[in-house]
C-alpha cells in the first residue's frame, strides 16, 4: 500500500513531464547536436570521430543536466502554487512518501533523458563504452535530481534555486583542478592565508561529489572505460543521493503549509 | 480578515516549523548521508596532478567559426589560455619542455584572429625568449623577425627586443645586426623611435665594423628620414667620432 502511493506519485509525476512535451525538446536537441557534430567533423583537419564524439558527448551531457534541473525546479513551484502539494499532504500520505514518489518520477525522466542521449551516442562509439557512458550519466543525473528538489524546498524560488544547482555542478565539477591549484600555488608560499585557502577548499571538496570523474568523453573517444571504473561512480551516487534524500525530507518536514 | 490576521498567516506560511516535527529516521538518515559523504571522500584518493602537451593549433577556418564572428575576444582568450598552459593545476611546465613549434603555431593562429593584436609577439619575445635554452631562443625569435615584416609599423618595439636578446643574451652580433636592420628599414610611422633607426649604429660599432658603421651613419643623415635636430647633431657626432676611430685605428696600423 505504502510503495503504491509513492509509486503513484512517480507516475503521475513522470506523466506530467509526458504531457509537457519534455521528451521532444530532448529529441529535438539531440537531433540538433548531432548535425552540429557531423559539421565539426567537416571542419577538423585530423580526428573527425574523435571530434564528433567529444563535442556531441559534452553538450548532451551539459544540456541533460540543465534540462533535468530546470524541469524538476519549475515542475515543483508549479506544484507549490497550484497547492497540489496540499492536496497530496491533506490525503492520508505522509510527506517522506510524497518525496520519495516525486524523486522516483524525476528519475525515470533522468534515466530516460541519458538513454536517449546515449543511443545517439552509438553513431560514433563502440556499445561498451557508450553503456557506460549512460550508467555514469544516469548517476550524475540522479544526483542533480535530488539536488535540485533540495534547493527548491530550501530557496522556494526558480531563480535562486537554478542559479544554487548549476553553481554546485560547476564547483563538483573543478574541485579536483581547484585542489591541486591549492596545494600547489605558482609562488611557493607557507603563509597562513595560504593555508586557510587549502583548508576551505579541502573542506569544501569533503561535502561535494567528485563528478570530474563522472561520464568521461575519454571513454567515448580512447575506448578508455571499464566496469571497474563504474564501483566508486555507483557509490558516489547512493551514499549522495543518501545524503541529498536526508536534506530534502529535513526541510519538507520543517516546512509550514 | 483584518490586517493583523493575514500578518499571522503570512509569518506561519513562511516560517519553518521546529526542527521536533523532522521524524528521527530522517534526521538519522541525513546524519548518516553526511557521514559516509565525509568518509567516502576521506579513503578516495586525492586528485592528482597530470601535465597536458600542447595540442596542436586547429586549422584558421576552424577557429574563425568557433569565434563566433568575435575573433578579436576569442584571440584574447585563446591568449590567456596558451600563456597558462605552462601552469595546469597542480603542475608547473618549464619552457625548456614546451614545444616550441607548436608554441609558434598557437601564437600565429592568434595573430590571424587579431593582427592588430600585439600580445603573441609580447609574449614570444619578452617571455618565450626568456627560456634557458639557445636553440629554442633561436627558434621564437626567428618567429619574431617573420612576423615582423607583416606589420613593422606596429611590431617593431618587439623586434627591437630579440634584437637586444641576441646582443646581450646570445651574444651574436650578427643575429642582432639582421634584426635591428630590420627595424631601421621597414619601421615606418610617427611612433618609431630615433634610438630604434640608430640601433644597426651602436652594433656595427660594437662589432668593429667602423666603416659599415659610418656608412650607415651617413645614410641616415643623407637619407632626409632624420628629422629631429638633437638626432641629426647626435648623427653628426657619432660620423666624426667614427671617421677619427678609423684614422687613428689606420694611423696605428701603419
Amino acid at each position: 500500500m505504502r510503495e503504491s502511493k509513492i509509486f503513484t506519485i512517480a507516475r503521475y509525476t513522470f506523466l506530467e513531464a509526458m504531457r509537457n512535451r519534455l521528451v521532444w525538446l530532448i529529441v529535438a536537441f539531440i537531433v540538433i547536436g548531432f548535425g552540429l557534430s557531423q559539421f565539426i567533423a567537416e571542419i577538423a583537419v585530423a580526428e573527425s570521430a574523435a571530434f564528433q564524439s567529444s563535442f556531441l558527448a559534452a553538450m548532451l551531457r551539459f544540456f541533460a543536466v540543465f534540462t533535468i534541473a530546470l524541469f524538476v525546479i519549475t515542475s515543483m513551484v508549479r506544484e507549490f502554487d497550484e497547492k497540489g502539494l496540499e492536496l497530496v499532504l491533506s490525503l492520508p500520505i505522509p510527506r517522506y512518501q510524497y518525496l520519495l514518489g516525486k524523486l522516483l518520477g524525476f528519475s525515470l525522466l533522468a534515466l530516460m533523458t541519458a538513454v536517449l542521449c546515449g543511443l545517439v551516442l552509438l553513431v560514433h562509439a563502440p556499445p561498451g563504452q557508450v553503456a557506460l557512458w549512460v550508467v555514469s550519466l544516469s548517476c550524475e543525473l540522479l544526483i542533480m535530481t535530488a539536488l535540485s528538489l533540495l534547493c527548491l524546498f530550501t530557496l522556494s524560488q526558480v531563480t535562486l534555486a537554478l542559479s544554487a544547482v548549476m553553481a554546485f555542478y560547476l564547483l563538483s565539477r573543478s574541485i579536483d583542478a581547484m585542489q591541486l591549484m591549492a596545494h600547489n600555488p605558482i609562488v611557493d608560499s607557507d603563509s597562513l592565508s595560504q593555508r586557510v585557502i587549502e583548508g576551505f577548499v579541502d573542506s569544501v571538496a569533503f561535502l561535494l561529489p567528485d563528478l570530474a570523474r563522472f561520464t568521461s568523453s575519454e571513454w567515448l573517444v580512447y575506448h578508455t572505460g571499464s566496469w571497474q571504473q563504474m564501483a566508486p561512480i555507483l557509490v558516489q551516487s547512493v551514499v549522495y543521493m543518501v545524503l541529498l534524500a536526508g536534506a530534502a525530507l529535513f526541510d519538507l518536514y520543517r516546512k509550514n503549509l | 480578515m483584518d490586517l493583523k490576521a493575514v500578518s499571522g498567516l503570512w509569518n506561519r506560511r513562511n516560517r519553518a516549523r521546529s526542527v521536533k516535527f523532522v521524524p528521527a529516521p530522517v534526521l538519522v538518515l541525513l546524519a548518516a548521508g553526511l557521514v559516509a559523504q565525509i568518509v567516502w571522500h576521506g579513503v578516495r584518493p586525492p586528485p592528482t596532478a597530470r601535465a597536458i602537451d600542447l595540442p596542436s593549433p586547429p586549422s584558421a577556418d576552424a577557429l574563425a567559426m568557433s569565434s563566433l564572428g568575435d575573433p578579436v575576444a576569442t584571440a584574447k582568450l585563446l591568449m590567456l589560455w596558451l600563456q597558462a598552459h605552462d601552469n595546469q593545476p597542480g603542475v608547473s611546465i618549464p619552457f625548456a619542455s614546451l614545444d616550441y613549434a607548436t608554441v609558434a603555431g598557437w601564437l600565429t593562429r592568434i595573430l590571424e584572429l587579431d593582427p592588430r593584436g600585439q600580445y603573441p609577439l609580447l609574449a614570444a619575445s619578452r617571455i618565450y625568449a626568456s627560456v634557458n635554452d639557445e636553440a629554442r631562443q633561436r627558434y621564437i625569435l626567428d618567429f619574431v623577425y617573420r612576423k615582423f615584416f607583416e606589420d613593422p609599423g606596429q611590431r617593431w618595439p618587439w623586434l627591437a627586443h630579440a634584437a637586444i636578446v641576441a646582443k646581450h643574451r646570445l651574444a651574436d652580433l650578427p643575429l642582432a645586426l639582421k634584426y635591428a636592420r630590420a627595424v631601421s628599414e621597414h619601421a615606418r610611422g610617427p611612433g618609431v623611435p630615433d634610438w630604434a633607426r640608430d640601433m644597426p649604429l651602436v652594433i656595427l660599432e660594437e662589432m668593429g665594423e667602423l666603416e659599415a658603421a659610418r656608412v650607415m651613419a651617413g645614410y641616415l643623415l643623407s637619407s632626409g628620414r632624420v628629422k629631429a635636430e638633437h638626432e641629426k647633431r647626435y648623427l653628426m657626432q657619432k660620423l666624426e667620432e667614427l671617421e677619427t676611430r678609423a684614422r687613428d685605428e689606420g694611423g696605428a696600423v701603419q
